[in-house]
């Protein structure tokens, strides 16, 4: 084994430790801190000496663990994906109005549907939640293939970056268009779900999301090898074989998938998914996706969690909205690629 | 009979689809054997990236076919394709944390699986790409980190470790110093001569050209492809036709092009020597003409080689500058000159 594997090995391992290390500290903190034993005690046996304590883990405190861990791996893995299909560094699922697109296929089931149909979507739980996920991919999956076509035209890291923003704008301004006629419950609705939030799922709910989010994100080692080849430019990958129209259709599916499915359900969260893959390369130092992946799914839970356990320190009375969070993580890893790049002189 | 792994018939090449087509270059034949090293020379807008991209299947040609290893190149897919042709080209690859390895290694691609792991045999492939293109030492260094120099050779490893019996570079020695360019010329030639693949490169190099390649392709403003040997093609004066008229002289027997100067005054010199062929450029910068002189004349000019100072001017019969130093030479010449 060279250096170089080892390294990276070594890193999975503590990325996987201190992820479960925050597990246990999303589970025992809070503003009631539970001994680690007891959690153990309720995990494993189901049982515990303290009824509430029993109650506060597995109905609060184990959903919004899972939903937190599920929700930033997959905009970890969503963020790796984009960028390297971008090959541009500040891709990220909130960054190139990928989210903005997702929350107008939201806002549209939410604010429209109820409007012009006579009833809430909303209302109609597992069904409602499935045309919204739907929705909301749509929007995804739109945003991300306008981009695709643009970038493509145009070229460059800046000018594509610019053009997901204007397009974000352009979202949140039909968005609220839609507000404008729609009835004040569904806006308020609306409005809450765009704040972002781990914790709004039911328990039962937050198992299924940890199942949609957690087992796509490891699929995505799948797509290591077209990912591997895309990272060298187009050209260079279709002259190694790579059926590329393909390879770009996988992609763009399995982030758009990861970032719409967050996304309806917590809302859209920023900065994980264009922060997480940067502490993953640095962190990993290799140019093979296979770790990369694995590392942006470590790494991207664990930065969740983290940000989740900083939303609700013990001391505050109510949680912070978990964006005000993300973005203090976040923001300084952009600024900080912005200004690696500016030294490398290869920003245009 | 020479083995011919790339047959070019009745080719056109360009842009668009039906009414919008926008033909570059039409009828072009040419045929590449094994083991040769073949340059395509062309100035810049004759289509010789155009060429390079139809022929790596980057883009489909209008027209007529061109046949890989007696394939027509239309009908290979992707997979296919990777495994007959492999490309060098002049986009710029920023892949954040790859070591030369790895860049390398990626060249196995079209035969590895699904998840892309190398075997034995993919990493044996890699390390002799490495060996061969000479750069060991910095196998387990960053892309970022290397020469433009070494960046070239490690994507030439790349195209050795994906082993294609064809080879295609997109002006790889473009952006290079003069001894970067001769060495990614001489590796070239090595791979051609001693793997007996066959290597395809565009280029502006034309004296590099001009002593290593087997054959050259020069593609003319006319979109016409001329194909022959470096020494055929010299003897037929292909290369005064294709850059003509462009205030550039071709000088078959040194292989050079010569700047043409206007010149409106003639300065007769009496000496020889390679002191004369520089003096005589120096004045050809200032538009004066010097010619050999028996006699002396009027105004003339001396090349004393035993003395010193070398470079004596004579204007009615006196000396009127001497100078060891052809630039003190030339300029005070020229004052009195005037």
């Amino acid at each position: 084994m060279n250096k170089g594997l080892a390294r990276t090995s070594v890193i999975l391992i503590l990325s996987a430790a201190l992820l479960i290390i925050l597990v246990v500290l999303n589970l025992a903190l809070g503003s009631i801190n539970i001994p680690v034993n007891e959690i153990e005690s309720i995990l494993l046996l189901g049982t515990s000496t303290n009824p509430i304590f029993e109650n506060i883990v597995l109905k609060t405190r184990l959903p919004q663990t899972i939903v937190a861990l599920g929700a930033g791996m997959a905009l970890g893995v969503a963020g790796l994906l984009m960028q390297t299909l971008f090959r541009n560094p500040l891709a990220g699922p909130s960054v190139l109005g990928i989210s903005s697109g997702s929350s107008l296929g939201v806002a549209f089931v939410m604010l429209f549907t109820g409007n012009l149909l006579g009833f809430s979507f909303t209302s109609l739980g597992l069904w409602g939640d499935l045309a919204v996920v739907a929705a909301s991919m749509i929007g995804a999956a739109g945003v991300l293939v306008i981009i695709l076509i643009i970038s493509h035209r145009i070229g460059g890291t800046l000018s594509v970056l610019i053009i997901g923003v204007m397009i974000g704008y352009l979202s949140s301004s039909l968005v609220s268009l839609l507000k404008f006629y729609s009835p004040e419950e569904d806006i308020h609705n609306y409005v809450i779900w765009g704040l972002g939030s781990f914790n709004r799922l039911a328990p039962s709910r937050a198992g299924m999301f940890g199942l949609v989010t957690i087992i796509p994100s490891l699929l995505a080692v799948v797509l290591s090898k077209p990912l591997n080849l895309l990272a060298l430019g187009d050209r260079y990958a279709t002259n190694l074989g790579l059926p590329i129209k393909r390879a770009r259709f996988m992609i763009i599916a399995g982030s758009g998938f990861l970032t719409a499915v967050v996304t309806s359900f917590c809302g859209p969260i920023i900065f994980i998914g264009v922060a997480v893959p940067h502490l993953a390369k640095l962190l990993s130092r290799t140019s093979n996706h296979f770790f990369l992946i694995l590392n942006a799914c470590l790494l991207g839970a664990a930065t969740s969690l983290l940000c989740n356990l900083i939303a609700r320190l013990p001391g505050i009375e109510h949680e912070l909205p978990i964006n005000s969070v993300t973005a203090f993580i976040g923001a300084p890893v952009v600024i900080w690629v912005i200004y690696k790049r500016r030294m490398e002189n290869r920003l245009e | 009979m020479q083995n011919e792994v790339l047959q070019i018939k009745n080719l056109s090449i360009g842009y668009g689809k039906n009414k919008k087509e926008k033909t570059v270059c039409e009828s072009l034949y040419a045929q590449m054997n094994a083991g040769e090293l073949v340059c395509l020379l062309g100035e810049n807008g004759t289509g010789k990236s155009t060429l390079i991209r139809t022929l790596c299947g980057f883009q489909p040609a209008l027209h007529g076919n061109a046949f890989l290893n007696g394939k027509e190149l239309s009908n290979l897919s992707e997979k296919e394709l990777a495994l007959v042709v492999s490309v060098v080209l002049t986009d710029r690859v920023i892949v954040p944390n790859a070591t030369v390895k790895e860049i390398v290694g990626l060249g196995r691609s079209p035969y590895t699986g699904m998840m892309g792991k190398l075997n034995t045999e993919d990493r044996q492939f890699v390390d002799e790409a490495i060996t061969k293109c000479g750069i060991q030492h910095k196998k387990n260094d960053r892309l970022s980190n290397l020469s433009d120099g070494e960046r070239q050779k490690v994507f030439i490893a790349k195209a050795l470790a994906q082993n294609t019996p064809i080879i295609i570079l997109d002006e790889p020695t473009a952006f290079l110093d003069m001894p970067a360019r001769v060495e990614i010329i001489q590796l070239l030639r090595s791979i051609a001569s001693s793997s007996g693949k066959s290597v395809l490169m565009s280029t502006h190099d034309l004296d590099l050209a001009l002593q290593m390649a087997d054959k050259l392709w020069l593609l003319s403003k006319n979109g016409k492809l001329q194909v022959g040997s470096p020494e055929d093609l010299l003897m037929n004066n292909s290369f005064q036709t294709l850059f003509k008229n462009r205030g550039i002289e071709f000088d078959n027997r040194t292989g050079l092009f010569k700047v043409e100067y206007q010149h409106n005054i003639i300065l007769p010199v009496k000496g020889r020597g390679f002191e004369y062929v520089l003096l005589r450029r120096a004045f050809a910068r200032k538009g004066i003409k010097l010619s050999p002189a028996k006699e002396e004349t009027g105004i003339w000019i001396e090349i004393d080689r035993e003395n010193d100072p070398v470079f004596k001017f004579h204007k009615e019969g006196k000396v009127v500058t001497s100078e060891t130093t052809i630039e003190r030479f030339v300029s005070n010449t020229i004052t009195s000159l005037n």
